[in-house]
């Protein structure tokens, strides 16, 4: 018998090195695919997408030819923005750059508006510092933040004559910085306010947390336009008649105690997502109340609620625009005054104030709400450790 | 007295319990120091209500309710209730408050249905819908409620035409800057007939989905509750209707040159502020559905998949349960929000309870005091209500835990 030895390498094929990795097909990536799949996935899908292409088509190019393409950019006075051979041109720029030291400074006396552009770089230097987590002295900003810009700023803008500064009454004042005032003056004092209402709700001891319940509860239940009414009306009935309290002061309060009632909450939210072995930990280190919360518990708490402050603070600025009902003179009042100027009475001159407003308000909102939201990232990566 | 329990008893420790100056003690100091908040705040209540009186007096302004039965002499457009110009204040209030209420209402089914499409579209997978409901979602929580509604009412409703120049809409609707006017409807003698049958319907299809309901959950089984409703709500009426002789006809309304006669008229004031507020509390609920359907983890959806279930199936039964339980206090406190808000309407003249109530009355009697703690008080009282039924049904909804 014969056998014939067969090398088995001879024969069945063997591969020696590894198959080149292939692309994946042409179906599946490139922006064709992305395409089908993000939009054309399903009959369903392609209904959407026609709808909502329809939806982009008739207004995205509509509010792209009023605010930028169609828009009137300089101009003197209405002659500039009204209809033309019968076509009506778009927003009306030329109004927002005629009337825009007005928006920002009110009835702020000319000479005087330095004070203002001085109180303004002063503010984001302290709103930089305290924001930008690795800048260097972070507590002396705090310091500069809480106590120094809100004295300096109250000498600055309303005058010192130890320094020279004449007096500028605040019914004077006006437009955007009376909301950067109103809006600083509430941040400022509703943290600490709702910390301690927060604190008092959590209290074990019956008659504090009453009061802070109380006050919490029924200023969240009425409308902030009451509290400001109520504030305009019954604070000076209050006081006893030598003692007069200024206009903006008087929505200052009422302000400051509508915001630190909601940051009472988000606050007491914070303290309340804390395991309670910090408190027992805090406590069988012997540290008192005052000591356990300023160094265990608050330091914990704040830093998980940050975005929630944060989010209260937005409220707090769009809150701001309610002053113009109780005559303070806002930045939406310096809007609503401009706009009706028959100066410049043209159809497109209340959308395109309205325009700016919004504009503004976004930037300040949006600008806040983008930290909160980088803030919430940061947390969460630091919580998946 | 054991020594155990000497720490907590405080002052009731006998001779093994160290002498502690009160001060020391927390207890003793605890007492103290709500004793002495007791006293301030007292003491603020008192010296604010002691000036208010003799400053009261001062400025001879009147207290109490009296005021109350007094002619109001102002007229006010929009009322659900008969108001005239002798009217007494009260009245004037409820007119107020019922204004409020409507526009609470309306804008609370409003902004919850455009809410929860916005919510949904913003989950879509599809690009272009996605990207559009984050535009709206951004857009309009970052700007001011009442520059939105300012801008609503002057910007849009006053720029309409003239009431010579009103937009004419088939079926007898014109629309011009004195508002939207509609055929008003006038029901004929048999009209309760239709009206008592919707009412036996409703019944009928609430005690149909009950059954329904059980049976499933016995069974298994599934039943037609969309088409029944339908029967039942829809077509039952609608048939009485026609059996009884069609007893339903519409005023139109009459254009004239500087007026329009007859019908319905919706004002610009009302519009402008249920627009402004449908459209940002709905930019606020959709977040809230958002963030609720995606507390639903993904598992959720992958077992119902794997157990057969179709996509509308699982969306009905297992996805959205779920996704109510995280939604439901979320969704009141911005249904608390949009009543307050509903208070902005002081500034575009609609004749809401503040409009009215600590707006106008309080300008024309002076009684601050008074006038701000009822308008409070109505505030407090719809709040505490609209809490207690939310937790009644979010306590019916929520996960029953062992």
């Amino acid at each position: 018998m014969k056998s014939q030895v067969v090398s088995p390498a001879s024969k069945v094929y063997v591969r020696q090195e590894a198959a080149p990795v292939l692309p994946p097909p042409g179906s599946l990536i490139g922006p064709l695919a992305w395409v089908r799949d993000n939009l054309f996935s399903s009959p369903g899908n392609i209904l959407l997408t026609v709808v909502a292409a329809a939806l982009a088509y008739i207004s995205i190019p509509g509010f792209l030819n009023f605010l930028f393409f169609d828009a009137v950019w300089s101009g003197a006075d209405r002659e500039a923005c009204i209809a033309k051979n019968g076509i009506l041109p778009g927003a009306c720029w030329a109004f927002v750059r005629d009337r825009f030291s007005f928006f920002i400074y009110g009835f702020y006396p000319v000479d005087e508006r330095w004070r203002v552009d001085l109180f303004f770089v002063l503010g984001t230097i302290g709103v930089a510092w305290m924001l930008w987590l690795k800048a260097p002295r972070r507590d002396i900003g705090m310091i500069y933040f809480l106590i120094v810009l809100p004295v300096v700023s109250y000498y600055l803008l309303g005058g010192a004559s130890w320094l020279g500064l004449p007096a500028v009454d605040t019914a004077r004042w006006g437009g955007l910085m009376v909301t950067l005032v109103v809006a600083g003056v509430g941040i400022v004092a509703s943290l600490p306010l709702g910390i301690l209402l927060a604190l008092g709700r959590r209290s074990r001891l019956p008659v504090v947390k009453f009061f802070s319940v109380l006050f919490i509860e029924f200023v969240r239940g009425v409308p902030l336009i009451t509290v400001l009414f109520m504030a305009n009306t019954m604070l000076p009935l209050f006081l006893p008649d030598n003692i007069t309290v200024d206009k903006l002061l008087r929505a200052l309060v009422g302000i400051g105690l509508f915001a630190s009632a909601y940051m009472a909450e988000v606050v007491r939210a914070g303290l309340q997502a804390l395991p309670k072995g910090q408190y027992e930990g805090a406590m069988a280190m012997g540290l008192g109340y005052w000591q356990m919360m300023r160094l265990i518990i608050l330091p914990q708490a704040l830093k998980v609620t940050i975005p929630n402050i944060v989010n209260t603070y937005i409220g707090l600025f769009k809150d701001t625009s309610l002053l113009l009902i109780v005559g303070i003179f806002d930045f939406l009042k310096a809007i609503e005054t401009a706009r009706i100027d028959p100066q410049w009475a043209a159809p497109t001159t209340s959308p395109t104030g309205y325009a700016f407003a919004a504009i503004v308000y976004f930037m300040f909102c949006y600008g806040m709400a983008s930290y909160a939201r980088a803030m919430e990232r940061r947390l969460s990566v630091a919580d998946k450790r | 007295m054991s020594s155990v329990d000497a720490p907590k008893a405080g002052g009731t420790g006998g001779d093994d319990k160290p002498h502690v100056a009160f001060w020391n003690d927390p207890e003793k100091r605890g007492y103290l120091f709500q004793a002495l908040l007791f006293v301030v705040v007292m003491f603020l209540f008192y010296t604010a209500a002691d000036n208010a009186i003799s400053n009261l007096t001062k400025q001879k302004i009147a207290t109490g309710f009296g005021f109350w039965n007094n002619t109001a002499g102002f007229d006010i457009g929009q009322r659900l209730i008969p108001y005239e110009t002798t009217s007494s204040y009260g009245r004037a209030f409820w007119v107020g408050l019922f204004n409020t209420l409507l526009v609470a209402g309306v804008g609370i089914v409003l902004a919850t249905i455009l809410g929860f499409i916005i919510g949904v579209a913003r989950l879509s997978k599809n690009f272009l819908v996605n990207k559009l409901a984050a535009i709206y979602v951004e857009v309009i929580r970052n700007t001011p409620l009442l520059l939105q509604l300012l801008f609503w009412y002057n910007a849009v409703l006053k720029a309409l035409p003239e009431v010579r120049d009103s937009v004419n809409m088939p079926g007898g609707f014109f629309l011009n800057n004195r508002g939207l006017f509609m055929p008003e409807p006038v029901f004929g003698a048999n009209f309760s007939w239709v009206t008592w049958t919707l009412a036996a319907g409703l019944m009928g299809y609430f005690a149909y989905g009950r059954w329904a309901r059980l049976r499933q959950e016995r069974s298994g089984q599934q039943s037609p509750v969309l088409l029944v409703g339908i029967g039942l709500i829809l077509l039952l009426p609608l048939l009485v209707y026609f059996v009884a002789g069609q007893p339903l006809s519409f005023n139109i309304p009459d254009l004239g040159r500087f007026n329009i006669r007859g019908g319905v008229q919706i004002f610009p004031e009302f519009v402008a502020l249920l627009l402004g507020l449908v459209i940002y509390t709905a930019a606020f609920i959709a977040e809230v559905v958002r963030a609720g359907i995606q507390a639903v983890s993904k598992g959720q959806t992958e077992a119902a998949y794997a157990l057969g279930l179709r996509p509308g199936p699982t969306l009905d039964l297992v996805v959205i349960p779920q996704a109510m339980r995280v939604i439901i206090p979320p969704l009141t406190s911005q249904y608390l929000n949009l009543t307050k808000n509903s208070s902005l309407a002081v500034a575009i003249g609609y004749p809401d309870l503040v409009q009215v109530f600590a707006g106008t009355v309080l300008n024309q009697t002076g009684q601050a005091v008074e006038v701000i703690a009822i308008t409070m008080a109505v505030y407090l009282t719809i709040s505490l209500v609209t809490s207690l039924v939310m937790n009644w049904y979010n306590s019916r909804k929520a996960l029953v835990e062992r």
